[in-house]
């Protein structure tokens, strides 16, 4: 019989076991670099300092972060706090006009943002799948850290886990965030008022088409890339020209447009009436979402805010809105009516008026 | 968008509703065959634009809609097992079997997979020596060269793992079953542009001549459509009853030759259940013997599957026009998109779903008003 090096395989055949000198194996010496996360970083040893050391620190690094405690410590003025959580999970981890790095930020401070709160401070918990190339790894604490400078976030605390692989889907990122709502202006749903105008930050319907072509089982090419972008500067901008006639604001990611207007109106109890030729919509995306069969409307946008604006304001917050780059292409979409409270309806192209409702699940792609 | 906004111009499209209005003497009762026609239809509200002139009723053409209940089991059954990896087109995951439908057997670890192309199975298949890849054949004579082709290149690439589970229709029989319906109320047809690209239009010359209907073969954009309406309107106001093309961009008398022949290769006719419906003489396409080994039914043995639908569902009655979605006892109640009944509320095809979806406010505006007057 000859050596194996199934410990098992030897015993109770009355066959020596085989030793390490016969295999010709040689004592392991502990790899010093690693091309890939390894369960050891998430340990808690001397992996899991070395990754934030080499990996998480250079850049996010600052005094908060740097207090290596088991909790921040944040001094706050007077005033009130929002809070917001969102776990990102997407595949692919990398996609045109980002990746999970740069969404996990921009979706937390967003839906603050969307609160009329400036985003002041973030956490992150991290689960990585053992096997995830560090490279990847790095690609996406790059795209996290200028997405948090970009819109003026600090990352004040953190944690990471390693599951085995097949466990996880690369990676998963949480993030928390905090921040100060600015005095004196409290935009929400109940404050929208028959008459209000209905405007659309930019084009929609990128992020999801995006997502979608960029997922190699369709086959598709597009020019489409995420519009995944911090929208605060946006919404600092609206509140600067218009002050407390911005009404409401939300951000119409999962579900869309269609599905964020119907929230606004069955919270609102008033009535939507969209424009459908107003609505934009960028031509790649049109041309994407007519080939699989799906809506524009209840595709996924990470870079696009819904303001409901008083109607003697909403000049000045287009033009404000278009001062910005990310605002370039802010339209007005539709109006706020006292007729069918709770429902969205929409003059479509032909002039004919539809019904815009809620989907039951996912868009899925059509049979011809 | 190039070749796209040219057929959704507003303009063109009040004068061309204008002009329909204009030239129906009375209100004509006209059935667009195709799911697609009923979604552009209802989304972009054109049934309001002509109101009083034109009542259309919603055919029996959404291949998802009319897949009978039992071939659904089938479906679940095969994506049930260990050794399968299910693929079908994405509208069909969501179609209520008698017990669950093909979304809940992936999410309780099935293998089913969307695919955009009958021949993406096939590549699965050449990729997973290991298992039984099916894919799920439904549609009318739109996809079934695409599904003839993946079931030819099987055979002649030697690729055994790869079966379908046929569920196909043609859409002549259909219109013929409707038409010789003792209600019957249709009295011109806007024919399947699709379906009428791949197999041309001559098998509806005799049904036009026998049934004295016009027919129209139309496209799916809102002016195909409107312009389709006018076609046909403008025949009953004459009295004639010929088949006319209005999809004249993709559509020719003929067909496309090469397609047909590859269905004609692969299928043949057979007797083919439509849910809802029942049974049609001759309606459906089925595998020719030769190809018999790609045949999932066989291969799996599935024909012991069987089921009959929930008397509930008026799903018939809809697909053949005798009722409106909104008049079946069920709509919005205890069938809408989120826990289906009946198939015409899951695609976004289905009639059922578009009323739904795109008209439940107009549906409720003149239940109120109804209820107002009473």
């Amino acid at each position: 019989m000859s050596a194996t090096l199934d410990p098992v395989a030897g015993a109770g055949s009355g066959a020596p076991a085989p030793t390490i000198a016969s295999t010709g194996l040689t004592c392991p010496v502990p790899v010093a670099t690693h091309a890939h996360v390894v369960l050891g970083h998430g340990s808690g040893g001397k992996l899991s300092a070395r990754l934030f050391a080499e990996r998480f620190w250079p850049r996010f690094g600052n005094p908060i972060l740097g207090q290596q405690a088991d909790a921040a410590l944040l001094e706050v003025a007077a005033g009130t706090l929002a809070m917001s959580t969102d776990t990102f999970v997407v595949r692919p981890l990398e996609f045109p006009g980002g990746n999970i790095g740069d969404l996990a930020v921009n979706g937390t401070v967003n839906d603050l943002a969307m609160m009329g709160a400036e985003p002041r401070w973030l956490t992150c918990g991290f689960v990585l799948e053992e096997g995830l190339p560090l490279e990847v790894l790095d690609r996406v604490l790059e795209a996290m850290a200028a997405a948090a400078r970009a819109t003026g976030v600090t990352i004040v605390a953190g944690d990471t886990k390693v599951v085995e692989r097949g466990k996880g889907d690369g990676i998963f990122i949480n993030t928390t965030g905090i921040g100060m709502r600015r005095a004196g202006w409290a935009p929400a749903p109940d404050r929208i008022r028959p008459g209000d105008v209905v405007i659309a930050s930019g084009p929609i319907g990128r992020h999801g088409t995006a997502i979608l072509a960029a997922r190699d089982d369709l086959g598709l090419v597009t020019t489409v890339t995420s519009d995944t972008a911090a929208l605060w500067p946006l919404v600092d901008a609206l509140h600067g020209a218009c002050g407390d006639a911005v009404r409401a604001l939300r951000d119409p990611t999962r579900g869309g447009v269609a599905s964020t207007t119907n929230e606004l109106a069955k919270s609102s109890g008033v009535g939507f009436r969209l424009d459908e030729a107003s609505v934009p919509v960028p031509p790649d995306v049109t041309a994407a979402c007519e080939m699989l069969g799906l809506d524009p409307m209840y595709v996924a946008n990470e870079g696009v805010l819904v303001a409901v604006v008083a109607p003697e304001a909403a000049a000045a917050a287009l033009a404000a809105l278009r001062s910005h780059p990310l605002g370039a292409q802010a339209a007005r979409i539709g109006a706020a009516i006292a007729d069918h409270p709770g429902m969205v309806t929409m003059r479509t192209h032909v002039g004919g008026t539809r019904v815009v409702d809620m989907l039951p699940g996912d868009q899925l792609p059509r049979i011809c | 968008m190039k070749f796209l906004s040219e057929y959704r111009d507003p303009a063109l499209a009040q004068a061309l509703a204008r002009r329909i209005r204009e030239t129906a003497t009375r209100q004509w009762t006209l059935m667009e065959v195709c799911g697609g026609q009923t979604h552009t239809i209802v989304r972009q509200g054109l049934d309001e634009l002509l109101a009083g002139a034109v009542e259309m009723i919603h055919g029996p053409g959404c291949p998802v809609c009319v897949t009978p209940l039992e071939q659904i089991d089938r479906a679940v059954a095969l994506a049930t097992r260990d050794d399968v990896i299910f693929t079908s087109f994405g509208d069909m995951l969501r179609v209520p079997g008698s017990d669950c439908d093909l979304q809940q057997v992936r999410a309780r670890g099935g293998q089913v997979r969307i695919v955009y192309s009958p021949l993406d199975a096939l590549t699965i298949a050449e990729r997973h020596p290991d298992k039984q890849v099916v894919f799920f054949a439904v549609g009318f004579e739109t996809t079934a060269p695409a599904n003839a082709m993946a079931v030819w290149q099987a055979r002649m690439r030697g690729i055994r793992n790869f079966s379908v589970l046929v569920s196909h229709v043609t859409v002549p029989p259909a219109m013929e079953a409707i038409l010789s319906a003792p209600d019957n109320r249709v009295q011109g047809f806007l024919a399947a542009g699709h379906v009428c690209a791949v197999m041309g239009w001559t098998e509806y010359e005799p049904i036009a001549a026998r049934y004295r209907v016009p027919i129209v073969v139309t496209g799916f954009e809102p002016l195909d459509l409107l312009e389709g309406m006018l076609l046909c309107v403008e025949q009953l106001e004459r009295g004639t009853h010929e088949v006319v093309n209005q999809y004249a961009r993709a559509v020719t008398r003929e067909g496309n030759a090469p397609a047909m022949r590859l269905i004609r290769e692969v299928f043949e006719l057979k007797d083919r259940q439509w849910r809802g419906i029942g049974t049609i003489p001759m309606s459906g396409l089925g595998l020719r013997p030769a190809y018999a080994e790609f045949d999932a039914e066989r291969r799996f043995a599935l024909e012991d599957i069987v089921a009959s639908e929930p008397v509930e569902c008026r799903a018939g009655a809809v697909l053949t026009g005798q009722l409106k979605p909104h008049q079946c006892p069920m709509f919005g109640t205890a069938c809408t998109p989120e826990r289906p009944m009946g198939a015409p509320m899951v695609s976004s095809e289905g009639a059922c779903a578009a009323y739904y979806n795109y008209g439940r406010f107009r549906t409720a505006r003149a239940a109120a008003t109804a209820g107002a007057g009473t």
